[in-house]
């Protein structure tokens, strides 16, 4: 069954470039599905379309066969969600904060404590702790907990990792997982293409359009054109140069590295032309060889190519 | 920059760091959230009095000039720091005299780095208006209207999609080669890469200070993320 549907939202602020373009995707049930993409891509309207809190101008938002708009009430049962920004009562204990959320749903703090046991256990140190004065991690497992407590079928969570070190971004990824297994949708963005592969299937969203939905593994097995990655002194000035390249190709920094697409199709040639290439500007490499792509690659090469057609 | 070190009560959040950074030298700053990162930047800007320890800036005393000191210094901070009611040529109109850039001499400045950017159609636009991406690079080319000798960027980068990452740091680049000296933090470990030295902190103490490449060998590990998950292991 899918949990959700969401079928030709459109969504535009008054006299602004328009947040969403005629989104449609699906998503089923027991399955983490991820937005991933920038800053101002529409992640955030269409989590506040599909959470309720915000109508669309144009089409509808299914969640577990119930409207978003005509059955509002029924649909805020059955979802738990995750904003953005931190909507915690500061001056409310650890404590107090889980129980007023679990009262607004009409449950307590023990009828589904079995669900959010392994967060809370974290917490339980700082159960008489005011919620403002935790640090960054504890405050977000916090917010994780209130979202979980009244058992949601789907959960929302809009950028949880944002400017979250990458050590504790895993291990809220590592707690998403433990989430899954109590049959629990999860919807969640994030501008990190790195985690995208710790989703089921991922929407690559951009500009308030959908660009790629797909499984993570198979985005990677359609990307167009070969992947290299060479290594070279100096990064930025090796761009440079490479902008020269005659061999049809986008490239790019990645870490230590440049990763060049090329798009001819004489395969077998490309790292000899290359070469001969690079020789004649005087330019020094190493180490170049055909990658798999990661994720971010993939978004690079949609976007660029997007831009040239 | 020595023996660095702010209390706040019991708490040492900043815990004796000891570096030294080069004139157009790009210096990445990496730890956790809550590694002291901020409040080591924030005594740097003179935001923040240390409690101990000495520092020189731009060759000015910490303790005595911080005056002198932000006017050599720029800052972007992680959260955008331009006004979304304003326009772009506003928004550098204001800092620019916030800084004591002469007029005649700043409308040129910002004519210039508008044209630099490729932002001259935006001149006139709310800045609000303008894409993330634009807002960014419009905030790092604010920050350096009044020449300063350094520039701070606290995660300038964050949320920002991967094309527009890589032009901002082709933008750092070009600052760096002009003998502006960057001090930049972020939470994207390729972005280390990009810098030509680094410092790891973790629990307010300086665990390692190099090239990217001699930590990496130091440690015996192949990415700066490993490097990165071993001091901030709990």
């Amino acid at each position: 069954m899918q949990a959700v549907v969401v079928d030709h939202i459109s969504k535009c602020y008054s006299d602004k470039v328009p947040a969403l373009k005629s989104v449609s995707f699906a998503v089923n049930q027991g399955e983490i599905f991820g937005l991933v993409g920038p800053d101002g891509a529409g992640k955030t309207s269409l989590f506040n379309i599909m959470t309720t809190l915000l109508f669309a101008d144009e089409g509808s938002v299914t969640l577990l066969d119930m409207d978003v708009e005509c059955d509002y009430k029924k649909v805020r049962a059955v979802i738990g969600y995750l904003p953005g920004v931190f909507s915690l009562y500061p001056d409310l204990t650890v404590e107090e904060n889980l129980k007023f959320f679990a009262t607004m749903y009409k449950s307590s703090l023990t009828e589904n404590m079995p669900i959010i046991k392994p967060i809370w256990k974290q917490l339980t140190p700082f159960k008489t702790r005011k919620a403002g004065k935790l640090s960054g991690g504890m405050k977000q497992k916090l917010a994780l907990c209130c979202a979980l407590i009244h058992k949601p079928e789907i959960l929302f969570l809009d950028e949880p990792t944002t400017g979250v070190d990458p050590v504790s971004r895993k291990e809220f990824w590592d707690i998403l997982k433990t989430i899954q297994k109590q049959k629990i949708t999860v919807i969640v963005s994030t501008p990190y293409m790195d985690e995208a592969t710790r989703c089921d299937r991922i929407a690559l969203i951009q500009e308030g359009e959908i660009i790629k939905i797909d499984s993570p593994e198979k985005i990677v097995k359609g990307f167009e054109g070969s992947l290299y990655s060479i290594r070279v002194k100096r990064i930025f000035d090796t761009l440079k140069v490479m902008e020269k390249c005659p061999i049809e190709c986008i490239f790019y920094p990645y870490g230590e590295y440049v990763h060049a697409v090329f798009y001819d199709k004489n395969e077998v040639t490309i790292p000899i032309r290359f070469a001969d290439f690079m020789k004649d500007n005087n330019m020094e490499y190493s180490d170049m060889k055909k990658i798999t792509p990661s994720i971010e690659d993939c978004f690079i090469e949609l976007m660029e190519r997007r831009k040239s057609e | 920059m020595h023996e660095l070190t702010k209390k706040f009560g019991d708490f040492i959040a900043v815990d004796h760091i000891t570096f030294q950074v080069k004139k157009g030298e790009i210096f990445g700053f990496l730890g956790a959230n809550g590694a002291g990162k901020t409040t080591a930047m924030k005594m740097m800007c003179g935001l923040l009095r240390p409690s101990s320890g000495i520092a020189t800036i731009a060759g000015y005393d910490l303790k005595t000039q911080s005056k002198q000191i932000k006017k050599r210094i720029g800052y972007m901070s992680q959260k955008f720091s331009l006004y979304n009611d304003l326009s772009v040529t506003e928004n550098m109109q204001l800092y620019g005299t916030i800084y004591g850039v002469k007029p005649a001499a700043l409308q040129v400045r910002i004519r210039e780095s508008l044209k630099d950017l490729g932002m001259e159609k935006y001149a006139d636009k709310l800045v609000g208006a303008i894409p993330l991406g634009w807002k960014q690079k419009l905030a790092f080319a604010t920050a350096l209207l009044h020449k300063p000798d350094i520039v701070f960027l606290d995660e300038p980068t964050s949320g920002v999609d991967p094309i527009v990452r890589r032009e901002f740091w082709d933008r750092i680049y070009k600052t760096a080669s002009t003998g502006v000296t960057i001090f930049v933090t972020t939470h994207y470990m390729d972005e280390a890469e990009y810098c030509e030295r680094i410092c790891i902190m973790s629990n307010g103490k300086v665990m390692m200070i190099g090239t990217p490449t001699q930590i990496k060998t130091d440690i015996g590990v192949d990415s700066i993320e490993a490097v990165f998950s071993k001091f901030v292991k709990r």
